[in-house]
């Protein structure tokens, strides 16, 4: 999936403008970012610095203004809306800050909703819901609603959630940020753990440096531009 | 996988949040099940008063109106035309006489009862055999009029419902003093609200010399009609209308069942349009409130179709149940039920019954349908077009 140097993501030039009323917002203008494959990166900077809007743009949730995302050689930026969903329904695994579970389906069948797109057999699918909840520790907790689950079992499920699809990179979007010192330890160790035991490629946004410590390199986005090191 | 079971499981993501926000729902639900209740009451009333009306007329009688005459009122007949309809074929007859009635009414003001404000009652002039061609009529309290004298005899639902038709009483109709004889009953029939006299005695009392208006018939069986009429309509002589009671009275009742029809069509469309704003307002709540689920779904790979039809179905699914339960408690409450104090002018004191056929239901529940889809078309396709990335930031 990845090209012939290594190279998964590749984000060129990109720049992208919110308009609110009349004002013009530009939150990113001319970013680059090369991500290896098997990479486990962090995205960090201050609140408003348009790190949820490059993961966004990274998972095809969003469109640049301007500039090239290419993702395994694709360029993610010229798909239809259309091929954008089945893209992201093969390549993405997403994990959000606030989990967004389907407060009304069970642990494993909020597990089983990107397998709904493909076209395995409900036996095999059981399978993967399984193997995936297994994976994340949860195996005992299926059957429950989110409601009853504590914070980090949610983010558990979550990351199940974004992995069963075996996806080509998985995109965490402040994984730890609504949970405790202890759960948010549990769920970078099981991420961390994806990567170096699957080869999974994570880029990871947070504000803690406890998770960007866990990352193999990190990244600080601000004003527009990102920074190798933490700008003063 | 496909489409189809794409539709099926995001619709019923969306089902599964109804009772998180059930008090809108059921809100909705009710709207579209009152304009249903309206819709099949209102309609149910103009089915069973035509069912009514069509109900009392008979296959074995005919009358006879002038040709294009749409109604007694506007028809015409000589002494001649009466003597040579009465002579035609198919006609019975008892000791050599025809049994069938030349007759001619005249609208008169009589005051009502209750209010004392007067209304319009028909006065018919009719022959001997009157009481025979229409069928059960019985005298039920004093006695028949008598021929050639100014008496006049009272149909039970006007003697009840307009004053000075009592037995005994004399009553000024015009210039002329009628004495009130007796009181007869029609088993129902629409004769019940006229008064009735001797033929020759009312054509005197306002003048009409000797014209009637109709003839009415009674055929030795209903088989005899077509013979009946052809004897009548291909004599050069006579310009005539032959039709079957059955016939008249559905075509009389024509008017007030489109009239009937229209205000119940007038009232369920309005209500219509505040269920309808009820849906949408449900709906738009519901594509609100899932905002961040529609999101993720869609962050998920799932597609904006299936969101467009997720959200159209569900309003269907709440427009068809509240469609079936108003229909359902339509039918309860009005079908059969017994309307004999509907008050429709000359109509006044037909029996009915509130008619919920299968065909009104069915036009209901479409009807159901259709606010459901309307009011559930423009919230899917703002769930399909709420950007995904703004979807997300949502809590
Ligand atoms: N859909 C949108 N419309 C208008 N402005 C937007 C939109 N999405 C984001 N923005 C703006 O773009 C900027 C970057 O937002 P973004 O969510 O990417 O920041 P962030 O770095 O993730 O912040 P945080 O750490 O608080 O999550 C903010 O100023 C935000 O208000
Ligand atoms: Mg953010």
């Amino acid at each position: 999936m990845s090209t012939s140097d290594g190279v998964l993501v590749r984000v060129k030039d990109v720049e992208k403008v919110f308009h609110r009323g009349s004002e013009e917002i530009h939150v990113l203008s001319g970013l680059n970012l090369e991500v290896p494959k098997g990479e486990f990166l962090a995205l960090m900077g201050p609140s408003g610095s348009g790190k949820s809007t490059l993961l966004n743009l990274m998972g095809g949730l969003d469109r640049a203004t301007n500039g090239t995302v290419e993702i395994g050689g694709e360029r993610i930026d010229e798909m239809s809306d259309r091929q954008l969903a089945a893209w992201r329904a093969r390549h993405v695994g997403l994990v959000f800050q606030f989990y967004n579970l389907l407060p009304v389906l069970t642990a494993e069948r909020n597990v089983e909703l990107p397998l709904l797109l493909t076209p395995l057999s409900k036996a095999e699918r059981r399978q993967h819901v399984e193997t995936a909840l297994t994976a994340v520790g949860l195996n005992q907790r299926s059957r429950h609603y989110p409601r009853q689950l504590s914070g980090g079992e949610q983010q558990r499920v979550g990351i199940a959630r974004a992995i069963i699809t075996d996806p080509t990179i998985l995109l965490c979007d402040e994984p730890t940020g609504d949970l405790d010192r202890k759960s948010g330890d549990e769920i970078l160790g099981l991420l961390q753990a994806l990567n170096r035991e699957h080869g999974k490629t994570i880029v990871m946004v947070t504000h803690d440096p406890h998770a960007s410590a866990r990352a193999k390199r990190t990244v600080y986005l601000d004003k527009g531009q990102l920074f190798k090191e933490k700008p003063e | 996988m496909n489409w189809l079971s794409q539709i099926a499981s995001v619709t019923w993501f969306g089902v599964c949040t109804i009772p998180r926000r059930k008090g809108s729902a059921i809100v909705a639900t009710a709207g579209i099940a009152g304009v249903v209740v309206v819709f099949v009451g209102v309609l149910s009333i103009a089915q069973g008063f035509r069912k009514a009306v069509t109900s009392t007329g008979r296959d074995d009688i005919a009358i006879v109106l002038r040709d294009g005459a749409n109604n007694e009122m506007s028809s015409g007949l000589g002494r001649d035309v009466a003597r040579v309809v009465k002579d035609a074929p198919g006609v019975a007859r008892e000791n050599g006489a025809a049994v069938a009635s030349a007759e001619l009414f005249v609208i008169i003001d009589v005051p009502k009862r209750s209010t004392g404000t007067d209304a319009n009652v028909p006065f018919r002039g009719v022959e001997a055999a009157a009481p025979t061609v229409r069928g059960n009529v019985t005298v039920t309290q004093g006695r028949m009029f008598e021929r050639g004298r100014n008496e006049v005899i009272a149909g039970v639902a006007a003697a009840r419902e307009f004053a000075g038709l009592d037995v005994g009483k004399t009553i000024k109709l015009g210039k002329t003093e009628w004495n009130v004889v007796g009181v007869f009953s029609a088993g129902g029939g629409v004769a019940e609200s006229e008064l009735w006299t001797d033929t020759t005695v009312l054509q005197q009392a306002y003048q009409r010399g000797d014209s009637y208006q109709s003839v009415y018939a009674q055929l030795v069986s209903p088989d005899k009609f077509q013979e009946f009429k052809d004897a009548l309509t291909s004599n050069p002589q006579i310009k005539v209308k032959v039709v079957r009671q059955a016939e008249f009275y559905a075509d009389q009742s024509t008017m007030t069942t489109n009239f009937i029809t229209g205000i119940g069509t007038v009232i369920a469309l309005m209500m219509a349009l505040g269920a309808l704003l009820g849906a949408l307002n449900t709906m738009y709540n519901a594509v609100a409130s899932r905002g961040r689920e529609i999101a993720t779904l869609r962050a998920l790979g799932f597609g904006a179709a299936p969101v467009v039809c997720s959200v159209l179905i569900e309003s269907l699914a709440l427009a068809l149940t509240g469609g079936v339960i108003g229909g359902l408690g339509a039918y309860l409450a009005f079908d059969g039920y017994g309307a004999a104090t509907m008050n429709f002018q000359t109509w006044s004191q037909i029996a009915f019954a509130f008619a919920v056929t299968p065909k009104l239901l069915l036009n209901a529940i479409l009807w159901a349908a259709t606010i459901g889809l309307l009011g559930g078309l423009f919230p899917a396709i703002r769930a399909a077009r709420l950007p995904i990335a703004a979807g997300l930031r949502e809590t």
